[in-house]
């Protein structure tokens, strides 16, 4: 069998999209948390959270940029369709993320009296950027249907996400922190941890019963075999890390990123089910990846640079990692 | 209200507020490394405070950039389908580029030039300071070409309906775009010139006379007055290039109505579209003619020629007047503060507060030139291929006018905060002179917290 360009380009792309999204929620997923967790913590532990994300969030949005970006030229069809859709809350989470963006920067370079200010404004920030896309992704996975229900469903995913992204924060907070703030953390996980495995059963729950053609993917017999270990992992998964918080934080600070791995791995899992429910739609029961894809020879040129460019990104990520390794202290200029 | 001309109000918005922030970036972070090889070179701690100053409005402003751009990468699907679905074939492909290449190595690096100093060697801290501004350079090689490649498409053919790559070099390297790519180029470094030189002018007024701010006046005022007459040319340059490529937008630029020889350059004028006359013009016989073909009896093209198929001739007329206005005047300040602070080693009371509103021209004049050219390519987006009204999206006008008031609203408060700031550290910077500690340059202890004092 010969190898189909035409066919494989658009799956590739699809999947780099994919893998973009996933890194970008579980990346910034923490960065945005933190910021949700702002309204809990101590001028001082604030101080400590930011210094923790501060080398990080903007390599971290840049995974949206990236998602968005290959969304808008591999399947510009789709682009325009979803986002012409999600008009209000793609502004409002656009909103969102300029208001959290700027703080960063502000609450550290205005007058003292008023960076209380800022510190506000950062929070609400995060808090509108996570419910914006906990709501984006609850009406598409109603197939962009913006009744009532549709409301109703996006509002319930938007606190499940923003729950599972204060849940990721708590998480870098453990790992990037000691003392007083790091026994705090862990208490926020265990909250923010019921709240997200409620939620995402909810999610669960109402997602097949809410679109009848994903309910008809997830109840066939077999792919209902196969399909079976991304619920019954990410439960196992849940209830460790629920029973690990009670021992946290360990003697010599072991483990101390063992809560945000699970979380990511959950994350993950999560996401590999919604794009099995997907697949091949790109926007769901309209327009399949094929339908929405650009030219292949303007694709094979971005994958071309895509193959030599991401894992130098991936590699000098890591290593931008490693330099602001082990735990937070004041971040200065120097 | 019409979709059509909100959602063109809220590009316009959006993309004005985001360019005079790249605008910014692209030739601080070159500052920011002369600053630091300086300090290599010579161990004079001034030129260390000079960098750590000026890192601080490079992070807010890399900060504003990166949001308002996220904002632009949503703008295409939201308001713009069209123009995806035309040309995408050739626009995706320059911005995926854009992003692989520029965004993300400006963003990882950005942590380590900004908050890495005694995490990694100097050497590494000055590679990330390169890798960052060569970042932002490199992206707006990428946009440049996108953008050019609108004004004057190339390399490229139709195939039911769509435009389809055929040429790469081609499209990259179209008609305009090395011109664009210098202009705008030189634009940036003119900006950081003048905010640098206006910024520490407002240090000189309040009596700082330390040698780091010595240092980032002389620097800004020098390249300012080193770039200026580069940019005229470059500039001029430019024009004869619109002029083979995009004559329309060189009728409106003139506000010249019909083709002919003997065209005056006009001066001052309120061009009338309805009535197809200048009102109240002052002009120099000949003066367009000379300019644009350098002879009195030239032909300057004339909107006779597109009659309906041309841009808004006001708005054209005006930007490019504001901007070449400015640029004159940038060449008599940069000039007149390079000749004192050369013989004389000061500068006068009223050149100094001359110069302090003069931080901003660069904005002023980058904002008008890129009015000149986007509303001069219209009617069309892309010229000859889509026109603007053909790519806007099936969205509510109350929807955009809701959006567009709220942006509006928002970046008039950012805009405030980010001068309020930059005013700020100019001030703290002007009050702690030479006795400012240095972080980590010395290995000293712990200093300079991040937040507040």
């Amino acid at each position: 069998m010969s190898f189909d360009w035409p066919t494989a380009l658009p799956l590739i792309f699809a999947g780099l999209m994919g893998l973009a999204i996933l890194i970008y929620v579980i990346l910034d997923g923490f960065d945005l948390g933190i910021g949700i967790l702002f309204a809990a913590a101590e001028d001082t532990e604030q101080d400590t959270m930011i210094a923790a994300i501060g080398p990080f969030w903007d390599a971290n949005e840049t995974w949206l940029v990236l998602a968005v970006g290959l969304l808008l030229v591999a399947f510009p069809l789709a682009h325009g369709v979803i986002l012409t859709a999600l008009y209000i809350p793609v502004f409002v989470l656009l909103l969102g993320l300029i208001l959290r963006g700027v703080a960063f920067d502000f609450r550290a370079k205005v007058p003292t009296e008023r960076k209380h200010r800022w510190n506000r404004i950062f929070f609400l920030g995060s808090i509108i950027a996570s419910l914006a896309q906990g709501y984006m992704l609850g009406v598409y996975v109603l197939g962009l249907d913006v009744g009532l229900g549709g409301v109703a469903f996006g509002v319930l995913v938007a606190f499940c996400l923003a729950a599972a992204y204060a849940a990721m924060g708590a998480a870098w907070v453990i790992y990037k922190t000691e003392g007083e703030l790091q026994r705090k953390a862990v208490r926020w996980l265990r909250t923010a941890l019921v709240l997200t495995a409620l939620g995402m059963a909810a999610v669960s729950l109402a997602t097949p019963f809410a679109s009848p053609r994903i309910f008809d993917k997830w109840f066939v017999w077999p792919e209902m075999l196969y399909l079976s270990p991304l619920p019954i992992l990410s439960a196992l998964l849940f209830l460790w890390l629920w029973r690990q918080t009670f021992h946290l934080p360990k003697p010599d600070d072991r483990h101390s990123l063992m809560p945000f791995l699970t979380l990511a791995a959950i994350f993950a899992l999560g996401f590999a089910g919604l794009a099995w429910s997907f697949y091949p739609f790109v926007v769901p029961d309209r327009l399949t990846i094929w339908q929405a894809a650009s030219a292949p020879e303007s694709l094979a040129i971005i994958l071309a640079g895509t193959v030599v460019v991401l894992p130098v990104i991936i590699f000098y990520s890591f290593y931008a990692y490693r330099v602001f390794g082990g735990k937070a202290t004041d971040l200065t200029y120097d | 209200m019409d979709p059509l001309i909100l959602s063109r109000i809220q590009f316009g918005t959006n993309i004005s507020f985001h360019i005079l922030f790249p605008t910014i970036t692209i030739a601080l972070g070159w500052v920011l490394l002369f600053f630091k090889l300086r300090y290599n070179a010579t161990n004079d701690s001034a030129w260390m405070r000079a960098y750590f100053t000026w890192v601080k409005v490079f992070a807010l402003s890399f900060a504003m950039g990166v949001v308002s751009g996220v904002t632009m990468s949503f703008q295409f699907g939201t308001n713009w389908p069209g123009y995806m679905e035309k040309v995408g074939n050739i626009a995706g492909p320059l911005l995926a580029y854009e992003i692989l290449t520029a965004f993300f190595l400006e963003a990882a690096f950005l942590g380590i030039m900004l908050f890495g100093f005694r995490r990694v060697s100097n050497r590494i801290h000055t590679l990330a300071t390169v890798l960052v501004a060569g970042g932002t350079t490199v992206s707006a090689f990428w946009i440049i070409a996108l953008n050019s490649w609108m004004q004057t498409p190339a390399g490229f053919e139709m195939r039911d309906g769509v435009a389809h790559a055929v040429d790469w070099w081609a499209i990259i390297f179209n008609p305009s775009m090395p011109y664009r790519l210098t202009h705008m180029l030189l634009a940036s470094g003119l900006t950081v010139s003048f905010l640098i030189a206006g910024l520490s002018a407002l240090r000189y007024l309040t009596g700082d006379r330390s040698e780091s701010m010595w240092k980032a006046l002389r620097t800004g005022v020098f390249t300012a007055a080193t770039l200026i007459p580069i940019q005229i040319f470059a500039g001029d340059q430019h024009g004869l290039n619109t002029l083979e490529h995009q004559p329309q937008k060189i009728a409106a630029m003139e506000a010249n109505w019909n083709t002919g020889p003997n065209v005056p350059l006009v001066l001052f004028a309120l061009p009338d579209e309805a009535a197809r006359e200048n009102k109240f013009e002052i002009a120099i016989p000949d003066g367009a003619s000379l300019v644009l073909r350098h002879s009195t009896s030239g032909v300057v093209p004339g909107l006779n020629d597109y009659a309906g198929n041309h841009p808004p001739v006001f708005p054209v007329f005006w930007g490019f007047r504001i901007m070449v206005g400015t640029g004159i005047l940038m060449l008599l300040v940069s000039w007149s503060a390079a000749f004192f602070l050369k013989r004389r080693h000061s500068l006068p009371k009223p050149l100094a507060m001359l110069m302090v509103p003069m931080a901003l021209s660069g904005w002023l004049a980058t904002l008008a030139g890129w009015y000149t050219t986007e509303i001069g390519r219209q009617p069309w987006l892309v010229t000859g291929v889509l026109k603007t009204a053909d790519a806007v999206g099936p969205v509510a006008g109350s929807h955009v006018a809701l959006t567009l008031a709220i942006y509006l609203v928002l970046y008039v408060l950012l805009l405030i905060a980010y001068l309020g700031v930059l005013v700020h550290l100019a001030l703290k910077a002007a009050k702690d002179g030479d006795s400012s500690p240095l972080p980590g340059v010395m290995n000293a202890a712990m200093s300079q917290p991040a937040a507040g004092e």
